[in-house]
């Protein structure tokens, strides 16, 4: 059949001459090719000193944010909870006190906010439904661990660590 | 006999014995940093500074091992194989030439463990019985991939031996002798014997990676068809006795190459400095000569490896008795006719 493209190019198979068939010199020239890569430089990272970095919009472990005077800014509206398509957020709502005005920005607070990240996908949508700008995937890779239950990051690892001096 | 030859000599296997484990050792170690440098890695780094004591590491990994015989095993020749392999590769060394004699105040000790006067086919008789040590181990294992595997280590190993002496016959139409002492001494001052066996040296390089069931011809234990070879069954320092023994047949073969045809201990200007260091550094420095050419080889037997694919069974059987045994023969009649001429 014709070819309509254009591009089909017959290659001909043509006998190997004596030279071909001896083997030796493309041997040789094997054998120089992987001589040159002995010297390139290897493109290992040392993985536990050394990191590669992440490009920026890199999705990595999730942080709760606080406002400009270290105040927790996330509300427990839920949203993210919502949005959220691997169902690993939940949250528990308190009503904040007089005397932890300085901890929170709004009256309400979660009081308990777990995500699972055996659950989570990464895919950043809780990050889009905050209405708070509370949560952020900025953080780095989720270590590993041994038991299941580990995988349920409270508040201890997701708020962000207090403002200096406060 | 006297009892001081019997402590020289025992002094002497015991050394060679350490060496060619040590060299065993670092070869797997060296084995893994051409490969990681060949392919722009970085090999093991992580034992030690730059990874020096991965083999180690290693060793005692094998020795910790659950070793574990198959129920359906022949258990005397399972426990049999890997020390037949080990023994094989090992007493290879004993015929080696290592130096010049050491002259300590008259009294002379040579650098060889005996001068038989048929070392060359001392060497051949112990490389044609390392084919044992792989028979035994994988038919004892009751597991068809061991014996499949065995199968083509035996028939590899027999057809490349006629190649081998094929091209070692040619060799000797030039050395007229089978003393591996007298060959060496004989390339004193440039004589090597690849100058004038360039293509006898060929046949024998590509046979000696054969039969040391190395790249490309590693058929014996090609992972992608028969899981691990001869050794599938085996776990354990029985293993690790079948892997050092390939290694140390690296390390033998090398070394036979650089005495047959790349003047063993001999380097140039190596009678200038035995006239100025002494005549007990003399010897040692071309002890460490030898010792670079044997690295040498080592390291071109890894390079290879890495560079050159798998042959396939019907390639292997072509290239060995299509090409190689023909290619030799006519590399003994080209030699004796030169030679006749010559001598004429």
């Amino acid at each position: 059949m014709e070819s309509l493209s254009n591009k089909k190019k017959v290659l001909e198979q043509k006998p190997l001459n004596f030279a071909e068939r001896m083997y030796l010199p493309a041997i040789v020239k094997g054998l120089g090719t992987t001589m040159s890569h002995f010297f390139k430089k290897s493109s290992t990272i040392k993985y536990p000193e050394q990191e590669r970095e992440f490009s920026i919009n890199w999705r990595g472990m999730h942080s709760l944010k606080r406002d400009e005077e270290g105040k927790e800014r996330c509300t427990a509206c839920g949203l993210c909870a919502l949005s959220c398509p691997a169902e690993a957020i939940t949250m528990i709502a308190a009503e904040r006190k007089p005397e932890e005005k300085a901890l929170y920005r709004e009256e309400k607070y979660a009081a308990v906010y777990e995500i699972n990240m055996l659950r989570c996908i990464f895919c950043g949508l809780c990050e889009e439904a905050c209405p708070k700008e509370a949560i952020y995937l900025d953080g780095p890779i989720v270590p590993s661990d041994y038991l299941r239950k580990d995988f349920i990051y409270g508040k201890d690892k997701l708020v962000e660590a207090p403002l200096e001096g406060k | 006999m006297e009892i001081s030859f019997v402590i020289e000599k025992f002094a002497l296997v015991t050394i060679l014995f350490a060496i060619s484990l040590l060299i065993a050792m670092y070869s797997t170690y060296a084995e893994r940093k051409v490969a990681a440098f060949l392919q722009d890695r970085l090999g093991p780094d992580r034992a030690g500074p730059f990874g020096i004591l991965q083999p180690l590491a290693d060793g005692v990994k094998m020795f910790m091992k659950e070793e574990i015989v198959p129920s359906n095993a022949s258990k005397w020749l399972f426990m049999v194989g890997p020390g037949l392999a080990m023994l094989c590769a090992c007493i290879g060394t004993a015929v080696i030439p290592w130096g010049q004699d050491l002259n300590f105040d008259g009294r002379i000790i040579p650098l060889q463990v005996t001068d038989i006067n048929v070392g060359v086919l001392y060497i051949f008789g112990v490389v044609s019985l390392g084919v044992y040590g792989v028979m035994i181990g994988g038919w004892a294992s009751n597991n068809k991939y061991s014996l499949l595997s065995a199968i083509r280590a035996a028939s590899q190993n027999i057809s490349y031996e006629v190649a081998m002496g094929l091209s070692i016959i040619a060799l000797l139409l030039v050395t007229n002798t089978l003393s591996l002492r007298e060959i060496v001494e004989d390339q004193h001052a440039w004589r090597w014997n690849v100058l004038y066996q360039p293509l006898g040296f060929l046949i024998f390089m590509i046979c000696s990676f054969a039969e040391t069931n190395r790249a490309p011809f590693d058929l014996p234990e090609c992972e992608t068809e028969l899981i691990g070879g001869y050794h599938t069954e085996y776990s354990s320092m029985k293993l690790g006795f079948y892997l050092f023994a390939e290694y140390i047949n690296m390390f033998v073969s090398s070394a036979v190459m650089a005495t047959l045809y790349f003047g063993g201990y001999n380097y140039p200007g190596m009678d200038w400095v035995a006239a100025h260091v002494g005549p007990i550094a003399a010897p040692l420095i071309g002890t460490a000569v030898l010792f670079l050419k044997i690295f040498a080889f080592i390291f071109f037997f890894m390079w290879v490896r890495w560079t050159i694919p798998r042959f396939r069974y019907d390639q292997l059987m072509n290239l060995g008795w299509k090409v190689l045994i023909p290619l030799a023969i006519a590399n003994i009649v080209i030699t004796g006719i030169v030679i006749a001429v010559v001598n004429f």
